[in-house]
């Protein structure tokens, strides 16, 4: 079962006098649980088909489907509710509600989607738990530090359990022995819950638990292989 | 509404992220509700005390005339019931007083000055209640009686006229004939006034003495009626209109004294302008406010909106954040002004300007009045416009592009 399907999509960014391809004619699909590394250097595309995938951005041409819904037509209100529903977000810098504590950040998206606080305050300490920071659900970001901030970051993407979750270098701050419980999780994830994972990283570690890697050089994908995860 | 509590919350902690920008602007809007409100209650204060002092000197909350009195307040247009019809149609009837009096203009001579004057031909016991003139607080004595022989003129008409009690004045007016109607009475009393004015403007006999004087039988000018408050007339001009016929004119004080009705309303808009004003000011400040809280912000609105939050969301937090903001400063204003006024309102004494106040037909001690509508007032308008007034950055807020809004630098 396909879980994006993205078809001849283009993205083209103007910086000053000149025209940037970020996404060129691209194409990809990915099946429900997957576990799918998106690998370039800076600038090649990986951000903005994660954006794109994820309704964050709409490419200039060409179609974009997740979860059977074509995400390049719909209004904000429908990529909202799309996102809400089916989608966790794991974005490259912390992006935590300052506001709010850890427990509540976790507890955000959750109290969006309208789950009883009952609920959602079990699985926000389950969750927090899992990601090691058990006794830090009081504090908010600017008492943690960038690998904690990090790890909340992914207990709000993964608590509700999407369907989907997409991850822009998600262990670029974390300490190697975190980024491999992190990258345990994710794993876990995608084999018992079936989560598809597309994640774009530098990182040759989260290359290691990837099950298939995308290769991707000025917005096109230049080798998309399959490997055995470790 | 399900989102209420989670919009609630997030308006409220980003309102004290900033503390010392929301401490200021708290502060604005506590000063400029305790501004209103309290510019309010002094208005009111004064306008109530005009308009109570009118009334007691007109007096009384509805009249009835002759229909040409109030073109003409002449001796020729007499109320077309004696004293039995009156008695008669009203006694029944309750009201919190009424009386009948003859009011004409006449002119007031001692052995050394005239004046005009307006002569009130009186009965003492009904009018007590609701007289400008204190009875207790004469020089002398007040009127006893309807055939009371003495005359009781105001201590500045007194100084005028360079008499005193005990000194003799003659009265003279015109009958309904035209013909002169004159007589001598004994000064028994000098009374006193909020404002000197009345003081000079009126003199007051006995009703039937008047009635004598003036060759009128047991005829009178005009009736009057007090219900329970002045700005509510109706039940008692019903009443009144109900028991007469059309050879007599029911008037309320407002038809009476246009100038006091027309003042009352002059007040009322002018208590909205002072408010929408000390808003305006206010606006400039909360909009500020909002745009660089938003502004401040754009990366976290821009991971709501990625996070699955909706447009219309983000719109609803910063208004939220911005009736907060409004809620808190205009209780705190509240709270200042009740406490301002509460110990004003046994009078601020303005009598170092007694004359300028007076031209204006002001008295020279304010009360100031808190009334809850205005404080609702002040209260609704406050609010109404300011959720108006942060439409524009909340809904600047919701159109963020996600993707533009996150990667945004500072």
């Amino acid at each position: 079962m396909t879980a994006v399907r993205c078809v001849d999509i283009c993205k083209t960014y103007t910086q000053g006098d000149e025209d940037i391809k970020a996404l060129d004619h691209l194409s990809i699909e990915v099946d429900k649980g997957e576990f799918v590394c998106l690998m370039s250097p800076s600038g090649g595309g990986k951000t903005t088909l994660l954006n794109a995938i994820g309704g964050l951005d709409i490419p200039d041409s060409g179609e974009v489907w997740v979860a059977g819904q074509r995400v390049d037509q719909m209004s904000k209100g429908e990529l909202a509710d799309l996102r809400l529903a089916n989608i966790g977000f794991v974005f490259q810098a912390y992006n935590l509600i300052p506001v709010l504590t850890a427990r509540e950040n976790v507890e955000f998206v959750m109290q969006v989607q309208g789950v009883p606080a009952r609920e959602r305050g079990e699985k926000s300490m389950a969750i927090l738990e899992e990601v090691g920071l058990q006794g830090l659900e009081d504090r908010r970001p600017a008492e943690m530090s960038g690998g904690q901030q990090q790890r909340v970051a992914v207990a709000r993407a993964i608590v509700s359990r999407p369907e989907l979750v997409l991850a822009d270098e998600p262990t670029a701050n974390l300490d190697s022995h975190t980024s491999e419980e992190l990258m345990s999780l994710f794993t876990e994830l995608n084999e018992h819950h079936d989560t598809t994972f597309i994640i774009a990283t530098h990182d040759q570690r989260v290359m290691r638990y990837a099950k298939r890697l995308v290769r991707m050089l000025d917005g096109r994908i230049v080798e998309d292989t399959v490997q055995d995860a470790a | 509404m399900r989102m209420l509590p989670v919009l609630s919350r997030l308006a409220w902690r980003y309102l004290w992220r900033n503390h010392r920008r929301t401490i200021i602007m708290l502060s604005a809007i506590s000063v400029g509700a305790w501004a209103m409100i309290f510019m309010t209650a002094l208005t009111r204060g004064m306008v109530d005390q005009m308009v109570r002092d009118g009334i007691s000197v007109i007096p009384g909350h509805v009249q009835i005339h002759d229909p040409g009195f109030l073109d003409d307040p002449s001796i020729s247009n007499l109320v077309a019931y004696n004293d039995v019809e009156l008695a008669e149609r009203f006694g029944d009837l309750e009201f919190s007083a009424w009386a009948s009096r003859v009011r004409v203009p006449a002119v007031i001579m001692s052995e050394r000055e005239s004046r005009g004057v307006t002569l009130l031909g009186i009965d003492p016991a009904a009018e007590q209640t609701f007289s400008f003139v204190d009875y207790e607080d004469v020089d002398g004595r007040f009127l006893e009686n309807v055939d009371d022989n003495g005359i009781v003129i105001g201590a500045k008409l007194a100084a005028k006229l360079e008499t005193r009690v005990g000194k003799r004045v003659v009265l003279m007016s015109q009958d309904p004939d035209n013909e002169l109607a004159d007589r001598g009475f004994r000064v028994v009393g000098l009374f006193h006034a909020n404002m000197e004015a009345y003081e000079e403007a009126y003199v007051f006999v006995g009703k039937r003495t008047a009635q004598k004087m003036l060759h009128i039988g047991d005829a009178t000018t005009e009736v009057v009626f007090l219900g329970d408050d002045y700005r509510d007339v109706e039940p008692v001009y019903e009443k009144v209109a109900a028991a007469v016929d059309d050879t007599v004119r029911v008037s309320r004080w407002n038809e009476v004294d246009t100038y006091l009705g027309t003042m009352l309303k002059t007040m009322d808009g002018f208590v909205l302008v002072w408010v929408v004003v000390i808003f305006l000011a206010l606006s400039f400040g909360l909009v500020n406010t909002l745009v660089m809280a938003v502004f401040e912000r754009i990366r976290e609105i821009g991971l709501m909106l990625a996070l699955g939050m909706k447009p219309m969301m983000i719109l609803g937090q910063i208004v939220i954040e911005s009736m907060m903001l409004l809620v808190v400063g205009l209780l705190i204003g509240d709270v200042l002004a009740y406490a301002t006024v509460k110990p004003l309102e046994s009078g601020i004494d303005v009598s170092i300007v007694q004359q300028g106040m007076e031209m204006w037909g002001a008295p020279s001690v304010l009360y100031p009045t808190l009334y809850l509508n205005d404080v609702i007032l002040a209260n609704v308008v406050v609010l109404v416009l300011g959720f108006f007034a942060s439409l524009s950055p909340a809904w600047r807020a919701s159109r963020y592009e996600p993707v533009e809004a996150i990667t945004k630098v500072g």
